[in-house]
């Protein structure tokens, strides 16, 4: 009993160890890319804009097509459960309201969030796991090229860049779908729908979904490069870091999430 | 050779673990300028690791490791980088960079470390794969290539900074004999022409004898013995 009750706190306490050990290293990986964007020019190591740029193609703009679909949908559904709900209270009229505030402070965010960390948090995971496999990272070091400066700084900053922008877009199109479900369920066209919408909403509301998203933004990258950096054991390796990327990835978001919507909002 | 300069490489009382394991058991070992010296020794004898502590991957956690009179213990992370620039790595699987063309991949050193304008820089990728004979493959991607063209392609970016300092981690793993042998010759061309210091892990017994001027045998994590070929092939070890 009491053997038991020591490997169980003995393993605990090897997890907690090995935790804030990967938090101490995602960390790590944070700072010395923000010290490469700042000072990397002067050291002769500076982030490349070509590299920025391609990632800010791959992160953002590939992206715009699925973010578009998903949040018109999510929209559309949202408006849905609002009229239903509301309508028990006779209050259908303030689904524009409610769509507005939970899009922008919310779902746009969450939805964006979620699908980037599916496409990109995994994609980072597994470029720069199969690249330390096959030991090209070591490759980029002895080439006195460091793999912080030349693969994670280009993708933190287009992900810094890239991920408010998709939520824009996806708070636009949520809007949209709540728009064109509800519209003639109100009896009011489009237009006066979305008129309405920008005349309830408030730039706190907006900022919050965005500032959301920095930080969102922050946990995909950092996520994503350190599984991938901690790869061992060939494609199986690669394979398990990827899927560990994109669980993390939406565990910490969902998270993260929760604790932004508690002090925002209180 | 001059033997009265300074070693371009000084390892004094190199010790290195993986866990609690000790792979290497206090190495000596110091490499001349202008020579071909050649490590050896068999699967788990630590020559891998050796490497990977004179070319600044791994810290040595006891004794010295100095390169081109760098100690690369106690070197600051932008020292390390500015000494390995005057290094070139040819990895075992190659290690280039899978999405990046061949040409590509030669000419990643000289558009990061240099201020050479891109025509100049084509044209000095281009001559380094024609010295490796794969003048034509400026645009392929590693993927199109087969092993023992990657291992050329790898040794053209190894040596495009024209290092004064060249490592070759087995460069005949996974070769045929006659592609091997082919490499072994690219080596000495490479003395023999740019006056290149070249360090080379193998398992691969003939290889070394064709291409080392000093052998340096590690046995589980000791250096056996060092010498010449005709001194290796004495020695009772």
């Amino acid at each position: 009993m009491m053997d038991t009750a020591l490997r169980l706190l003995n393993r605990l306490g090897r997890r907690t160890m090995m935790a804030v050990d990967a938090v101490g290293y995602a960390a790590g990986l944070l700072g010395e890319s923000f010290r490469f964007v700042v000072a990397g020019r002067r050291h002769g190591q500076p982030v490349r804009m070509t590299a920025i740029v391609e990632q800010m193609r791959q992160v953002g703009a590939d992206a715009i097509p699925i973010v578009l679909l998903l949040s018109f949908t999510v929209g559309l559904m949202l408006a849905i459960q609002f009229i239903a709900t509301l309508s028990e209270f006779g209050a259908q009229s303030q689904v524009v309201l409610a769509v507005a505030k939970s899009v922008t402070r919310e779902f746009g965010v969450l939805i964006t969030g979620i699908l980037v960390a599916g496409r990109s948090g995994s994609a980072f995971a597994a470029r720069i796991g199969s690249m330390s496999v096959s030991q090209e990272v070591d490759a980029l070091g002895v080439m006195g090229i460091d793999p912080v400066r030349y693969l994670v700084a280009p993708a933190l900053i287009a992900m810094l860049l890239m991920l408010p922008i998709l939520t824009i877009l996806s708070d636009f199109a949520a809007i949209l779908g709540a728009a064109l479900y509800s519209s003639p369920m109100l009896d009011m066209s489009v237009q006066t729908y979305l008129t309405q919408t920008l005349s309830q909403l408030t730039p706190r509301d907006v900022y919050e979904g965005l500032s959301k998203s920095i930080v969102f933004a922050l946990l995909i990258t950092v996520i994503g490069v350190a599984t991938g950096f901690s790869v061992t054991g060939g494609a199986e390796g690669v394979g398990r870091a990827t899927t560990r990327a994109v669980v993390l990835s939406i565990t910490a978001i969902v998270l993260a999430d929760m604790v932004f919507s508690f002090f925002l909002n209180r | 050779m001059n033997d009265t300069a300074a070693p371009l490489i000084d390892v004094v009382g190199l010790e290195a673990y993986y866990g609690r394991r000790r792979i290497l058991h206090g190495v000596d070992f110091s490499v001349r300028r202008g020579e071909i010296r050649v490590i050896m020794g068999g699967s788990g004898s630590g020559k891998s690791t050796l490497l990977r502590h004179i070319i600044g991957l791994q810290r040595p956690v006891s004794g010295m490791v100095k390169i081109l009179g760098v100690d690369v213990g106690r070197a600051s992370a932008q020292e390390l980088l500015t000494v390995r620039r005057r290094l070139g790595v040819s990895f075992q699987g190659g290690a280039l960079i899978t999405s990046m063309s061949v040409g590509d991949n030669v000419a990643l050193p000289l558009r990061e470390h240099t201020q050479l304008d891109e025509t100049t820089v084509r044209i000095m990728s281009r001559l380094k794969l024609e010295f490796v004979n794969l003048g034509g493959f400026h645009d392929l991607m590693p993927s199109q290539l087969s092993g023992g063209m990657i291992k050329r392609a790898a040794l053209a970016r190894a040596i495009v900074m024209d290092p004064e300092l060249l490592f070759f981690d087995e460069p005949s793993a996974g070769l045929d004999p006659v592609v091997s042998a082919e490499l072994d010759e690219l080596i000495l061309r490479l003395r023999d022409a740019l006056r290149m210091t070249i360090v080379v892990v193998t398992h691969e017994l003939e290889s070394a004898f064709r291409i080392a001027d000093r052998i340096t045998v590690l046995d589980q994590g000791d250096v056996l013995t060092t010498g010449t070929v005709a001194e290796v092939h004495a020695s009772e070890n």
